[in-house]
């Protein structure tokens, strides 16, 4: 591991200056994911920059109903929480269905949706990966594609030479709970404070692979918000994986029904960010939520998904498998409502 | 690039220097001579390393010590009081819960965490019902425990002294 200076700066505006001001800074959270880049050699800082202990460790009543989770709440005390499990099942049951209870102990707020792919090559520094080493190509292109992307990969691509390609999925189980309850980012950075709707985050590669997310270097995530849910509102996380426990998943799907014509849904394992499925909401609002009608919003949602071949049959099962989770997800959300 | 930092085990308090690179692991093993937490991966996926860090279970390997000066660690060693053994330990015997024991110091603490984290009223991914009080079913132990793993896998054996630990009241120690 690469020698670095550890820092635990006064407050959070110190800690925004000490990044923004030293190119190779980086935040720390619980360190669960970072930690392990240091030994990896992926992540290679000279100043490791300790914010668990200047971010927030409540979560706060928001005056329009909704709750505000600082940046340092572990991800244990979410899903801990009375307010969470009530209001916010899809939330609690994501946090769950990821990683374990002493890892989650540990994970942060912001350090969750923060965590970078689990792209074997990418935590291979043997081998080439437009993300860890920007133009070097893509190893993952045709070869171990279980757990890459089908969305948001443009037509052109992917070719394992081209500095663009990048089919890596996103790991995160929270992120996508976040990104179907409209969650709003709170961003303290060198220019101030912003907010970022939880959606926009996380990018697609586009021409840099490199970046997860529109985070600007020194930025530092301080809370994560929920807006209230519509009354009536009931909301799931579905998860399915290799193994029932502790495993990443190959898709997962969250979903927030408000009677039989609201539905809104994000999918996990599928693309380089949590994918809000907007096609196929479009297409179910107004209801009535049929097999079919689900069916055909999720054919049009993946019309452009580009199954990858590779190591054992690719990944093309997940067409059918994220169609099936959607439908079998609905049912059981509509059933229980009508119940 | 070294740090001084003071880290109570077991109900010491050691004050020691480490480089920034150093993992509580690494701190525990090689430099205060504590060599119960084990390290299986050193990447957080297996659980051999697992401490109680002010009084929740957490991975050691992916905890830097100078991020947790100050820090309350209990390892499996300092669970025993008094000579007497942990209730979480007494069942490990009682239920035969192991064969070689690599992975035990890391199982006993990650259970006794599971049983305060039952007793709290905490969820998990099995319970049946998100905002009822958990119940230790062997769904529930399984779940619970599963970022243990067990090279002679002893699993079933684990799930019945996690049970008779929490039947016995033993969670609330730590
Ligand atoms: C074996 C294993 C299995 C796992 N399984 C799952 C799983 O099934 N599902 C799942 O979702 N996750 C899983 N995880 C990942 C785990 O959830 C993440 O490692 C954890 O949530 C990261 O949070 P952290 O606070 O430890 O982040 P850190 O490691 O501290 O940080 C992660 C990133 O966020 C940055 N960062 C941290 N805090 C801030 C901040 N306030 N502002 C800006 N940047 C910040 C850091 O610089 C770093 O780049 C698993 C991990 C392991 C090791
Ligand atoms: S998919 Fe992305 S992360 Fe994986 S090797 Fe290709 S560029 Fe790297
Ligand atoms: S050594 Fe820490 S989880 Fe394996
Ligand atoms: S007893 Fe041998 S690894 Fe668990």
């Amino acid at each position: 591991m690469k020698p670095f200076a550890y820092a635990r700066p006064g407050d959070v505006t110190e800690a925004v200056r000490t990044v923004a001001g030293e190119p190779a800074a980086v935040f720390l959270g619980g360190g669960t994911n970072l930690v392990d880049h240091l030994k990896l050699g992926i992540a290679r800082p000279d100043v490791v920059v300790d914010v668990r202990t200047l971010t927030s460790r409540e979560i706060t009543d928001l005056e329009d109903g909704g709750l505000r989770i600082g940046a340092a709440v572990t991800n244990s005390a979410v899903a801990a929480d009375r307010r969470i499990r009530e209001r916010y099942p899809v939330l609690a049951e994501a946090l769950l269905a990821g990683a374990t209870g002493q890892l989650r102990n540990l994970a942060t707020t912001a350090g969750n949706p923060l965590q970078r792919t689990r792209c074997v090559y990418f935590q291979d520094v043997t081998t080439a990966c437009n993300k860890r080493e920007p133009g070097s190509g893509c190893s993952a292109v045709g070869g171990y594609t279980r757990y890459s992307a089908i969305l948001g990969i443009p037509a052109a691509l992917p070719d394992p030479t081209a500095p663009e390609t990048c089919i890596a999925t996103h790991p995160s189980d929270m992120a996508v709970a976040l990104a179907v309850v409209d969650a709003q980012v709170q961003v303290l950075g060198p220019a101030g404070a912003r907010t970022i709707p939880f959606v926009d985050l996380h990018r697609l590669p586009g021409e840099d692979p490199s970046r997860d997310t529109v985070l600007d270097h020194g930025e530092l995530v301080t809370a994560i918000d929920l807006p209230p849910l519509p009354a009536g509102a009931r909301s799931v996380y579905r998860k399915v994986r290799d193994r029932a426990s502790y495993a990443f998943a190959l898709v997962s799907v969250a979903a927030v029904v408000v009677g039989e014509g609201d539905v809104r849904l994000a999918f996990g394992g599928v693309a380089h960010k949590p994918w809000r499925a907007t096609r196929a909401e479009a297409i179910l609002r107004g209801g009535p939520l049929t097999q079919d009608a689900v069916r055909a919003a999720m054919a049009a949602e993946l019309a452009a998904a580009q199954p990858q071949p590779g190591i054992d049959s690719g990944n093309g099962f997940k067409i059918p498998l994220l169609t099936r989770t959607v439908v079998a997800t609905l049912r059981d959300l509509t059933q229980a409502a009508g119940a | 690039m070294d740090a001084e930092i003071t880290l109570t085990v077991d109900g010491v308090p050691r004050r020691l220097t480490v480089d920034t690179r150093t993992t509580l692991l690494d701190a525990l093993r090689e430099r205060l001579g504590n060599p119960s937490p084990k390290k299986g991966c050193d990447h957080g996926q297996c659980g051999a390393c697992t401490i109680l860090l002010d009084g929740e279970r957490a991975l050691s390997c992916l905890a830097l010590a100078v991020a947790h000066d100050e820090a309350q660690v209990t390892t499996a060693d300092g669970l025993a009081a008094d000579g007497a053994l942990h209730p979480v330990q007494q069942a490990f015997i009682d239920r035969d819960a192991f064969q070689c024991g690599y992975c035990t110091p890391g199982q006993i603490c990650s259970a006794v965490g599971v049983l305060e984290e039952v007793r709290r009223g905490w969820p998990s991914h099995a319970s049946p019902d998100l905002t009822a009080d958990p119940q230790l079913s062997s769904e529930e132990v399984a779940e619970r425990m599963s970022g243990n793993l067990c090279r002679c896998a002893a699993y079933v054996n684990i799930v019945a002294a996690v049970q008779q630990a929490g039947g016995a009241g033993g969670g609330s120690r730590s």
